[in-house]
C-alpha cells in the first residue's frame, strides 16, 4: 500500500493512492492463487415459491465443472440450518435469519439456490444454466401497506405474520401536545432509499491450507471479525482456524457490513473441494442479492404553536424489511429518532414496523435511514410554515436547540442504556452560516434571472444530525520494530475513506516520525485479533482515540528506554525526527530501531532497565456515548417547466463533526455523501413489479448521479469538539447523505411555489413532478414565465 | 452457448498493450476486461457493471476510449491497447493527470480511477494544448460511475491539468 518513492511531496496526499493511481491495487479479484476454481450461483427467478427439487446432473457432468452444492450438500458442514445474523433486538417477534441456500422456499428473486464450481466462471456460469430448478410459485408480498394487513399473504410460510418487528418511539405526552394544538399537519410520505452501489461488488476467494489448518477468506468486507465469527459459528472452526482479510476494498456503503450467504457458501465450498474457490458478483446479481434500502410508508402528523414551535409528532413509520434478518433492525428506527433532529422537540409518539417482504432483505445504506426521518420532519416544517405564513429559516430558528442547552438528552433510551445526548454543536449558528454561506437573501435576484430565461428556481434548506462514532471499541496496536519501522495493525477497515491515511497521520504526529515510516495494516484479522470494523461514521472517533492512546505509550516507552540506553532522565529527552534525541543536542540521540532492538532481547541477557518486552501498545478504546455531528444544507434549483428537469444549481453544506484532523478528507466525505444524497432525492429507484421481479437491473435503468449532473459543492465547517473523546472528533462519513434530500426537495417545492405542489414522494422524478402539477390543478400558464421575474418572493 | 457441449471456440490474437506485442490464444467470448486482467495479469483495469454504462473497465484502443467490458478480446486482434499501468513514466514518475488526482483527492476507494483516468488522458489528447472547460470536463466524466468522491476532487485534478491556468481549483 505504502509508496515506493513516498506520498507526494507538498499539499494534500494518501498513502493509499501511489499504488490505486498506478492500477496496483489490490482488490479481491486481483487475487489469484495457484488452482483457484471459481463459483456461480443458481438463484430463484421468483419473488417466493416453494421449492420443489433440483436436478444438477447435466452441470455436474460438463467439463471443468467441479461441484454442484445445494442446501442438502453443504448442512453436514454447518452447526445449523440457519445463519445466526440478526443482532440482539427485544422488537424482533420472530427469527427469519437466511439459509445459506435456499432448503424448501425461496424468498426473494436472487436468493441463492445452488452453487456450480468450475475451473472458470464462465464455466461456472455454463453448469448454472444447466441446473435445472423446480419450484411452486406462491402469493408474493411486495408492498409494506398491504403487507402488514391481516389479510395480506404471508412473505414466509414459517411466519405467523409479517409485520417481524415492532415498537414505539415515545416521550413526553404526545396526546396532550395535539388536543388544543393550534396548528396540526397531517401527511403521508413514500420514501425511497436505494442501495449501497460501490463501483466494485460484493466478492471473496476462500482458501483452506491443510498444512497450517486455516481457512482464509479475502472478502470485500467492511467487517471481516464479524465473518469470522460467523463463519466459526457456522463451520464448527476456532478462531485461530479463520483468516477474513478485507484487501483493497472498492467502496462499502453499508451492504459490505451485512455477511451474506454467499460468504459462507463459497468458504465451505472451499473446504469441500480443499481448493480456493474464488466468487465475484456481477452487477446483476448485487441489483438482485445485495442488500440495500427499499421504502418506508410514513403517516404522519405535527402540533405545533401558532407561532409554529413543536409540540409534538406522531404517527407510524413502516419500513420494508425484505425476506429475511441480514443484520440488525436500525433503519426505521434511526429515521424515527431523526425525527427529533436538531429541535426542541416536546413529545413524539411513533410506532415503527418492520414488514417482510418477498424482496431482498434491506440493511443500511450510507445515512441508515436518517434521511427519511430527517426528509420527514423538514418537511413538515415546511408545511407548517406554509400553513402559518412563516418563512422557512424562520420556523427552524424558533425550534433549533440552542448552544447553551448542549450536551441536550432526550428522553431515548440507547443501546448503552444511557439517554439520546447530543454532545456538543451550535445549530442555530449553524444554520445562519448556513444561510449567508449560500447568500439567502441574494436567492430573489437569481430567481429573477431564471424567470426570465423560461425556469421556475427554488432554494431549499435542511437541517439534520447524525449519531456517529458508535461503539462499543476500535483495536489498535502501534508497533515499531529493529527496522524502525512503525507498524499500525487495527481493526478498523477501509473502503476508501482513508483510514489508513488517517490513522498514520495520529500516529506519526505523536510519534514525531516522517509519515511514510509508517505502516497501517486496515481488516486483518491475523494483524489485529479484536476488530469492529466500519459503520455509522465510527473508525475517525473509535480507531482515531486508540492510535492515539497506544502511539502515547510508544512514545512514553521509547523515552524510558532511551533514558536507560542513554544514561538521562526522562525529562531530558524527546522524540524528533525518528530518533530518541538530548534536548539541546540533538545530535545525541537513539534512533527508534534501536530502541526497538534494545528491548526485542538480546538471548541471556535482561531487558535494559527491567523494561518489559517489545515497543509496542495496544489501545481498545472504549467510547462513551456517541458524539453527533450535525450541519445545514442549502440547495438551490431550477426546474424546467417542460420537462419538469430539476438541475441543482447550487450547493452549500456547513458541516459540524467536531475536531476536524484532516480538511480535504472531511470535506471528500461530506461532498461523496451529498452526491449519495443527490441520488437518494432525484435519481435512484430500486423497482419491483407487483409479483415481485425487480426491474432495474442495470445502471441504464437505475440511474445514479453522474458528473454533469451534480453541482459544485461548498463545504465549510464549524468544530464544536466533542465532549466523548480526547480527540473531540465526531464521524464526517453520512452526514452529507443525510440532509440532503430534505433540502433538495424543499428547493424543488419551492421552485413550484403557486402551483400546488407538496413533494411526498422519494425520489423526485421528472414524471412524478410532472404528475405533481397536474394534480395541483394550475397550469404553468400561472406562473407569468418567462421574462416577469417580478414575483420573486421566497419564503 | 459456445461452452454448454464443452465446443469453447479459441481465437489467436496479436496485439499491443502498452507498448509490448503480447500474443495469446483466448476463448472467443472473452471480453476484452478479463483478457487484461486474467490473461495478461494487468488487473489496473477494473469491471464495475459489465453492461457498459460505469466506465470502471475503459481502456484505449487505438487511441480511442472504449468499454473493455463490451469488446471482445479477439477484436483487438492487430490493435494497440493502452491501460492504466501504462500512464506512469518509465522511471516512475506519475502522469500529471494521476498526480493530480492524488493532491485533489479525486479518488477515495480508487475503484473507478483507472476508468477515470484513460478517458482523461483522451481529453488531454483531444485538446491538444487547447484549455477545458469545467462543463467539457464534467461532460466527458458523466461516462464514469463514482460512488465515493461526489466527482468534485476529480473535476478540479482535471481542470489543473487541462483547464486555463486562471481556473486553479481552491483544493489545489
Amino acid at each position: 500500500m505504502m509508496s515506493p518513492k513516498g506520498p507526494q511531496s507538498g499539499g494534500f496526499s494518501r498513502l493509499e493512492d501511489d499504488a490505486l493511481l498506478r492500477g496496483r491495487g489490490r482488490f479481491v479479484d486481483d487475487i489469484a492463487l495457484p488452482g483457484m476454481l471459481h463459483a456461480a450461483f443458481v438463484r430463484s427467478p421468483h419473488a417466493h415459491a416453494r421449492l420443489l427439487g433440483i436436478d444438477a446432473e447435466a452441470a455436474r457432468l460438463l467439463p471443468g465443472v467441479h461441484a454442484v452444492y445445494t442446501y442438502a450438500d453443504l448442512r453436514p458442514l454447518m452447526t445449523g440450518d440457519r445463519i445466526g445474523l440478526a443482532l440482539p433486538s427485544g422488537y424482533l417477534r420472530f427469527h427469519v435469519d437466511p439459509y445459506p441456500l435456499v432448503k424448501d422456499e425461496a424468498c426473494y428473486v436472487g436468493e441463492p439456490i445452488a452453487v456450480v464450481i468450475a475451473c472458470s466462471r464462465h464455466v461456472a456460469e455454463d453448469g448454472a444454466n444447466l441446473v435445472e430448478v423446480e419450484l411452486e410459485p406462491l402469493p408474493a408480498v411486495v408492498d409494506i401497506d398491504a403487507g402488514v394487513q391481516d389479510e395480506a399473504a404471508k412473505a414466509r410460510l414459517d411466519c405467523p405474520g409479517n409485520v417481524v418487528a415492532r415498537t414505539q418511539l415515545r416521550y413526553g405526552d404526545a396526546e396532550a401536545a395535539f388536543a388544543d394544538a393550534p396548528c396540526v399537519i397531517r401527511e403521508r410520505f413514500r420514501l425511497h432509499k436505494g442501495g449501497g452501489h460501490s463501483i466494485e461488488g460484493r466478492g471473496l476467494i476462500a482458501s483452506f491450507d491443510a498444512a497450517s489448518d486455516l481457512l482464509t477468506a479475502w472478502n470485500s468486507t467492511q467487517m471481516p471479525h464479524r465473518c469470522r465469527t460467523i463463519l466459526s459459528d457456522m463451520l464448527g472452526l476456532a478462531e485461530h482456524q479463520i483468516r477474513v482479510v478485507a484487501p483493497d476494498v472498492g467502496g462499502g456503503f453499508g451492504p459490505k457490513a451485512v455477511f451474506h450467504p454467499e460468504e459462507l457458501v463459497i468458504a465451505a465450498a472451499a473446504l469441500l473441494l480443499g481448493a480456493p474457490v474464488k466468487w465475484i458478483e456481477d452487477r446483476f446479481e448485487s441489483f438482485l442479492a445485495a442488500v440495500g434500502e427499499r421504502d418506508q410508508s410514513w403517516e404522519i402528523e405535527v402540533a405545533l404553536e401558532a407561532d409554529g414551535r413543536l409540540r409534538g409528532v406522531r404517527g407510524v413509520v413502516r419500513h420494508d424489511h425484505g425476506a429475511c434478518t441480514p443484520y440488525g433492525l436500525a433503519i426505521p428506527y434511526n429515521s424515527a429518532t431523526n425525527l427529533i433532529n436538531t429541535y426542541m422537540l416536546p413529545a413524539i409518539d411513533v410506532d415503527v414496523v418492520w414488514c417482510l417482504t418477498n424482496m431482498v432483505p434491506t440493511s443500511s445504506t450510507r445515512g441508515a435511514g436518517r434521511p427519511q426521518g430527517t426528509f420527514v420532519i423538514e418537511r413538515m416544517l415546511d408545511l407548517a410554515a406554509r400553513r402559518l405564513g412563516l418563512d422557512r429559516a424562520e420556523i427552524r430558528r424558533r425550534n433549533l436547540i440552542p448552544a447553551a442547552r448542549m450536551p441536550y438528552s432526550v428522553p431515548i433510551r440507547m443501546r448503552d442504556g444511557s439517554s439520546m445526548t447530543y454532545d456538543s454543536g451550535d445549530y442555530p449558528q449553524c444554520q445562519a452560516r448556513a444561510m449567508a454561506e449560500a447568500d439567502w437573501d441574494g436567492f430573489a435576484a437569481r430567481r429573477a434571472a431564471s424567470a426570465a430565461a423560461g425556469r421556475l428556481r427554488g432554494i431549499g434548506i435542511g437541517n439534520y444530525v447524525e449519531l456517529t462514532g458508535r461503539g462499543p471499541f476500535e483495536s489498535v496496536t502501534v508497533r515499531i520494530g529493529p527496522s524502525g519501522k512503525v507498524m499500525v495493525a487495527t481493526g478498523a477497515t477501509s473502503q476508501g475513506q482513508s483510514t489508513q491515511t488517517t490513522l498514520a497521520r495520529i500516529v506519526a504526529d505523536i510519534l514525531r516520525v516522517d509519515i511514510g515510516r509508517v505502516h497501517v495494516s486496515c481488516g486483518d484479522t491475523a494483524t489485529s485479533p479484536l476488530g469492529v470494523g466500519a459503520f455509522a461514521s465510527r473508525q475517525t472517533v473509535t480507531a482515531g482515540n486508540s492510535a492515539t492512546e497506544a502511539a502515547r505509550h510508544v512514545a512514553k516507552k521509547a523515552l524510558e528506554i532511551a533514558s536507560v540506553l542513554m544514561e538521562a532522565s526522562v525529562e531530558d529527552l524527546e522524540l524528533d525526527g525518528g530518533a530518541v534525541r538530548l534536548k539541546g543536542v540533538p545530535q545525541m540521540k537513539r534512533e527508534l530501531g534501536e530502541l526497538a532492538r534494545a528491548v526485542n532481547g538480546s538471548i541471556g541477557f535482561p531487558l535494559p532497565g527491567g523494561i518489559a518486552a517489545g515497543l509496542f501498545a495496544s489501545s481498545d478504546f472504549q467510547v462513551q456515548g456517541t458524539p453527533f455531528a450535525n450541519g445545514c444544507h442549502v440547495a438551490e434549483v431550477e426546474v424546467d417547466p417542460a420537462t419538469c428537469q430539476v438541475e441543482i444549481k447550487r450547493y452549500t453544506v456547513v458541516h459540524d463533526c467536531g475536531t476536524v484532523l484532516n480538511p480535504t478528507v472531511v470535506d471528500g466525505q461530506v461532498i461523496g455523501g451529498v452526491v449519495h444524497g443527490i441520488g437518494a432525492a432525484l435519481y435512484e429507484w430500486m423497482r419491483f413489479d407487483a409479483a415481485g421481479q425487480p426491474l432495474t437491473v442495470t445502471y441504464a435503468d437505475y440511474l445514479l448521479p453522474s458528473a454533469d449532473v451534480v453541482p459544485r459543492i461548498a463545504v465549510h465547517h464549524l468544530q464544536s469538539p466533542s465532549p466523548l473523546n480526547p480527540l473531540g472528533v465526531k464521524g464526517a462519513g453520512e452526514g452529507g447523505t443525510i440532509g440532503a434530500p430534505a433540502a433538495i426537495a424543499s428547493a424543488v417545492e419551492h421552485a413550484l411555489e403557486g402551483l400546488g405542489v407538496t413533494i411526498r414522494d422519494l425520489p423526485i422524478t421528472p414524471s412524478r413532478l410532472s404528475a405533481a402539477i397536474q394534480a395541483g390543478g394550475r397550469t404553468l400558464r400561472a406562473l407569468r414565465l418567462p421574462g416577469d421575474g417580478g414575483e420573486a418572493r421566497h419564503g | 452457448m459456445a461452452g454448454r457441449l464443452g465446443m469453447v471456440e479459441m481465437g489467436a490474437i496479436a496485439v499491443t498493450v502498452n507498448g509490448v506485442l503480447r500474443a495469446a490464444e483466448v476463448e472467443t467470448r472473452v471480453h476484452l476486461a478479463d483478457f487484461l486482467r486474467h490473461g495478461l495479469g494487468l488487473t489496473g483495469t477494473h469491471l464495475g457493471c459489465e453492461h457498459g454504462v460505469c466506465g470502471a473497465c475503459t481502456v484505449l484502443v487505438d487511441g480511442v476510449s472504449v468499454r473493455s467490458c463490451l469488446m471482445l478480446a479477439v477484436q483487438c486482434q492487430g490493435r494497440r491497447v493502452e491501460t492504466v499501468e501504462g500512464l506512469a513514466a518509465a522511471d516512475g514518475t506519475l502522469h500529471a493527470l494521476q498526480a493530480a488526482l492524488g493532491a485533489h483527492h479525486g479518488l477515495q476507494c480508487g475503484y473507478c480511477t483507472p476508468g477515470v483516468l484513460m478517458t482523461l488522458v483522451e481529453l488531454q489528447r483531444e485538446l491538444g494544448g487547447r484549455p477545458a472547460t469545467e462543463a467539457e470536463i464534467r461532460d466527458r466524466l458523466s461516462g464514469h460511475l463514482c460512488r465515493c468522491t461526489g466527482y468534485q476532487g476529480m473535476v478540479d485534478a482535471a481542470l489543473q491539468v487541462l483547464g486555463a491556468p486562471d481556473d486553479v481549483p481552491k483544493t489545489a
